[in-house]
């Protein structure tokens, strides 16, 4: 399995917020974006995501099993700032939505809704709604939305944001877990995430104006 | 993709959801007509169906432009396009749940309000057969004007400008069935069938059109 990213640019409006990022991702590694606000990192991980256009380069991924031409994005799970996860349902009936819609297929290492809601630590509350949680339960139940259905590569832009001590060595164990298992993990962070043998992506930021003339 | 529409129903008559709001709204517009037209029954009757189908139109509009917005703002879009199966695929999903969450109960709810509007057994029921074929268009249509506005944190209005234009052939055709059923030499069948195509028409290209404004409000 290989994430592959190629002089990746992106642009918004006139600015170009970076320029010519590289980097290759084999299972099991994990690449943290580190930078001040505004820096691009948010930007870089929803252009691997697929849902902003790079202005140049593109996005590959490689896995054995995968079919020619499956994007990245398929092979991905990503956790923006807003939690995906419906105030008026239930956490339960949230959690089983996603499941549903994210699998393919059944793999074994995907978790059942029970289970993810355990591992995040908040197996007592999952008959809820979604809304009756505080900001950091509801933080670690988006979490628990990629364990529901099993995906290589974890996209995580700011995970820990909201998030008190313990439920960060939480995140923590369950993203070493996934990457054990084989997994890739992107993530934009200003906290540690207590990770070793990531790498380590320092996002400057303006990339400068366009040179391109209309 | 059966998860996605049981969601969105659910969404539609839980709290906050569009559903008894488009009903309510419909009910109130046909209900101050006779009081404004005055007891004149003929006349009323006579502008039944009309009635009942622009109050339709317009509460069909008005819960358009929470389609995709909602899921915009929690961040589900966002999850949503990134999947494998097609996009167009999950907008008619949603599209119908939609339908089934706001333009069904309109349909439902015409039968009363042609008893408002002094309207026959036959009117009624060929007003009621009209919307059943009719408003799915409506949501349709909608659902690109919807998709263009998803950005837009108060596109409501924009909405049903864009989307009106597109929605009186549909009117058009709905009303004047309905007619066609009650006064005797206008035929029923061609207008009801012209409304028919309209509809199918609507269901392929309102996705597609849909599915690729979704894809360029990408932020």
């Amino acid at each position: 399995m290989r994430l592959t990213a190629e002089n990746l640019s992106a642009r918004r409006g006139e600015d170009l917020i970076f320029r010519d990022v590289s980097f290759a991702l084999e299972a099991g590694e994990s690449l943290v974006l580190t930078g001040r606000n505004g820096s691009g990192k948010s930007t870089l991980l929803r252009v691997i995501a697929g849902l902003l256009r790079p202005e140049s380069g593109k996005v590959t991924w490689h896995a054995p099993d995968a079919e020619e031409e499956m994007k990245a994005a398929e092979a991905s799970h990503y956790l923006g700032h807003r939690n995906a996860m419906k105030t008026e349902l239930s956490v339960t009936e949230n959690l089983s939505f996603w499941r549903d819609f994210f699998s393919r297929r059944n793999d074994n290492r995907s978790l059942s809704v029970g289970e993810a809601a355990d591992a995040v630590g908040l197996g007592g509350i999952a008959h809820l709604p979604f809304g009756y949680l505080s900001a950091g339960q509801q933080r670690r139940m988006a979490f628990a939305k990629l364990l529901v259905s099993w995906r290589p590569v974890w996209i995580l832009d700011e995970p820990t944001a909201a998030l008190d001590v313990s439920a960060e060595s939480v995140f923590t164990t369950l993203i070493k877990s996934h990457l054990k298992d084989g997994g890739i993990v992107l993530a934009a962070t200003h906290q540690p995430l207590g990770l070793e043998k990531a790498r380590e992506l320092k996002m400057t930021g303006f990339a400068g104006v366009m040179e391109e003339v209309w | 993709m059966t998860a996605l529409l049981l969601r969105d129903i659910k969404l539609s008559v839980r709290a906050g959801g569009g559903a008894l709001i488009g009903v309510l709204f419909f009910i109130a517009v046909v209900a101050v007509i006779p009081f404004g037209v005055g007891p004149d029954l003929n006349l009323l009757s006579r502008i039944g169906p009309a009635i009942v189908w622009i109050g339709a139109l317009l509460s069909a509009l008005l819960g358009l432009d929470r389609m995709f917005q909602n899921d915009r703002e929690d961040g589900s879009l966002d999850l949503m396009l990134m999947q494998e199966h097609p996009l167009v695929l999950t907008v008619l999903i949603k599209c119908l749940a939609h339908w089934l969450g706001n333009g069904l109960p309109l349909v439902i709810a015409s039968p009363l309000l042609g008893l408002f509007m002094n309207m026959n057994e036959v009117a009624i029921g060929a007003t009621m057969l009209t919307l059943l074929v009719g408003t799915p268009a409506l949501t349709f249509i909608g659902a690109v004007g919807a998709a263009v506005a998803v950005a837009l944190p108060r596109g409501g209005l924009l909405v049903a400008i864009v989307v009106l234009p597109l929605a009186i052939p549909v009117l058009i055709f709905g009303v004047s069935a309905a007619y066609a059923a009650v006064e005797e030499p206008a035929p029923f069948l061609p207008p009801f069938l012209i409304l028919v195509a309209i509809t199918m028409f609507f269901a392929v290209l309102g996705p597609l059109g849909a599915a690729l404004a979704l894809r360029n409000a990408g932020d």
